[in-house]
């Protein structure tokens, strides 16, 4: 593992279209990823992430600084990032109306394959993500989770070493998703393949990732291993109450509550010292507040809440950029 | 976060140890011919499972027009026109107004990433696709050439110049479209653009030209599919004249690689933003 994939994108005012302001999607941000290491990026939507994967892959020029990907000056030759990495977007359109099996192997063809090599790669990828069955559907007739899952596997094919992917498992079922991050952890294993993975969610970051960069407003907010951004708001708890129909607001201890409070719906989601947690759980459970009450739950923070805190809340959060 | 603290936290964890910055191999680069063919198959294959009902719209499409003008028509260069005129509009239909569109949702929705994060040459992508959607037109081509014959008895003798025709209109009409899908800033356009080539090439190629007022003709002469539409026309006279009709082709061969290079250069300028 050695830190050779290097991305200093500093972008200044993209693609500004007349009508709307500047907007700075990549504002002078810095990540190093390490070779053999899946690193993740987290943020909201509009923080700057696809902004920097178009950079990375070649797609979109930075205004200014430097991405190197495996010791090659992306924005002085974008043309060798196709020939280092695979990228895998959000988009199927490409191959909508292909069959699975003809999706990747034309893709493994357009990675510079012969077509006896491609067809074999293709038959491996498909065999090792469970894709044989649907060889012959087109990726349009497929359910959500496994044209991902096809898409997937075009990335994979004609070996990169960096893998670029962009949400890889929306709509994937557990079974699909455990083929991913099992073809994910035999690449690393065996050929030491490094991955940039773009994620919203952030249970999947938590059990996956060795690192995160928390993106907002194109700027790197934090950036750790996941125990160690959970570590940033480890002083708090999570509680969740539900509330039968409104909250009752007219209880003085609930009043009190509702301004640290996110609501949603009947939900209140609070962050709390553990003594004020503590206060507050027997605020509501007991007196008026009790009849109101439909569920609650106390839980230890999640790097949900580090992405709420951080990046969730337009930056002001925990940790000073 | 810099950059800085950042790379020193990295740097420490990894020993201190300055990592030497070696570049990869880079992977390897798919050649024009293998590429194109790959695309080709590809997009040859989309057909079965999203073209077939449109191929059969553009050929009912003709065949329905030289209906129409069987009671306009009486015969003649006029029907020789009609009739070539329907033939090449299945191609215009296919190849110009369903490429762009196709060209115009792929770069529209974020499609071409796909093909543009992969080590092809631009050229590749656009020939291909071009290649595939000329070949679409083929049947129908063939079967409104043939229909029209039989419905204002021409004789089939020359048809075998839409192996040429269909080709070398397919060219210039598939690079007319590729280039206006992937120039058009959206999707949308894409589409205009595309059905307004396809009217275009309805008016003025099956109309018979000399009752079109003069400013109508020099709009003829523009057009890329007038001089497949005129080839395939003086093949259906008694004695026609070859030298004319390969100048015609050459036209269309003509136009054909500018439009496919015009179409390579809009490929590239889609691609990367």
């Amino acid at each position: 593992m050695r830190d050779l994939v290097k991305v200093y994108p500093a972008a200044r005012g993209r693609r500004g279209r007349p009508a709307t302001p500047e907007v700075r999607a990549s504002d002078g941000l810095g990540i190093e990823v390490g070779r053999g290491e899946i690193f993740g990026l987290l943020g909201p939507n509009g923080a700057g992430k696809s902004t920097l994967v178009r950079q990375l892959t070649g797609l979109m020029r930075p205004d200014s600084g430097s991405v190197h990907v495996l010791g090659h000056d992306i924005v002085r030759h974008p043309e060798r990032a196709a020939r280092l990495l695979a990228y895998l977007g959000q988009e199927s359109t490409a191959l909508d109306e292909l069959t699975v099996s003809l999706a990747v192997e034309t893709t493994a063809r357009l990675r510079g394959l012969e077509t006896a090599r491609a067809r074999a790669e293709r038959d491996d990828v498909m065999d090792e993500l469970g894709l044989t069955a649907l060889a012959s559907r087109p990726l349009k007739k497929l359910s959500g989770g496994q044209r991902r899952l096809a898409c997937f596997a075009t990335a994979l094919v004609g070996e990169r070493r960096l893998l670029v992917l962009d949400e890889p498992t929306t709509g994937m079922d557990p079974v699909a998703r455990r083929a991913v991050w099992g073809a994910v952890d035999r690449r690393r294993a065996e050929r030491g393949t490094t991955v940039l993975l773009v994620t919203h969610n952030v249970i999947e970051a938590e059990t996956v990732l060795d690192r995160v960069a928390v993106l907002d407003h194109g700027r790197v907010i934090a950036c750790d291993t996941p125990s160690g951004l959970k570590e940033q708001v480890a002083g708090e708890v999570r509680v969740e109450l539900v509330w039968r129909e409104r909250a009752p607001v007219d209880v003085p201890e609930v009043a009190a509550l509702r301004s640290s409070a996110v609501e949603s719906g009947r939900k209140w989601t609070l962050r709390l010292a553990p003594e004020e947690a503590r206060a507050a759980v027997a605020a509501v459970t007991g007196g008026g507040a009790f009849a109101a009450l439909d569920d609650f739950t106390l839980a230890t923070p999640s790097l949900e809440d580090v992405y709420l805190a951080l990046g969730g809340r337009g930056g002001d959060g925990l940790v000073k950029a | 976060m810099s950059a800085v603290p950042l790379e020193a936290v990295v740097r420490a964890e990894e020993g201190v140890v300055p990592v030497p910055d070696v570049a990869a191999p880079l992977g390897a680069r798919a050649r024009l011919l293998p590429a194109l063919g790959a695309v080709y198959r590809a997009q040859l294959s989309r057909a079965r499972v999203a073209r077939i009902p449109l191929l059969f719209v553009a050929t009912f499409q003709s065949v329905g027009i030289m209906i129409l003008m069987r009671g306009v028509v009486d015969g003649g260069g006029e029907a020789h026109a009609v009739v070539a005129g329907s033939s090449v509009l299945v191609v215009a239909f296919v190849a110009l107004n369903l490429l762009a569109q196709y060209f115009g949702q792929l770069r529209g929705d974020g499609g071409l990433d796909h093909y543009a994060t992969l080590p092809v040459p631009p050229a590749a992508v656009v020939l291909g696709a071009a290649a595939a959607y000329a070949s679409f037109t083929v049947p129908g081509t063939i079967v409104t050439a043939v229909v029209g014959c039989g419905l204002f008895g021409l004789p089939l003798t020359h048809l075998w110049v839409l192996a040429a025709v269909i080709p070398l209109s397919g060219a210039a009409l598939a690079g007319l479209g590729a280039a206006l899908g992937l120039l058009a800033p959206r999707p949308e356009l894409a589409t205009l653009l595309g059905q307004m080539g396809m009217s275009a090439a309805l008016l003025l190629g099956v109309l018979p030209a000399d009752r079109m007022p003069e400013f109508l003709q020099y709009a003829r002469d523009l057009l890329p599919s007038t001089y497949g539409v005129e080839a395939l026309a003086r093949t259906f006279a008694p004695d026609p004249d070859w030298g004319v009709v390969l100048l015609d082709l050459a036209v269309c061969a003509g136009v054909g690689v500018v439009s496919l290079a015009v179409a390579t250069w809009a490929y590239r300028r889609a691609a990367v933003r």
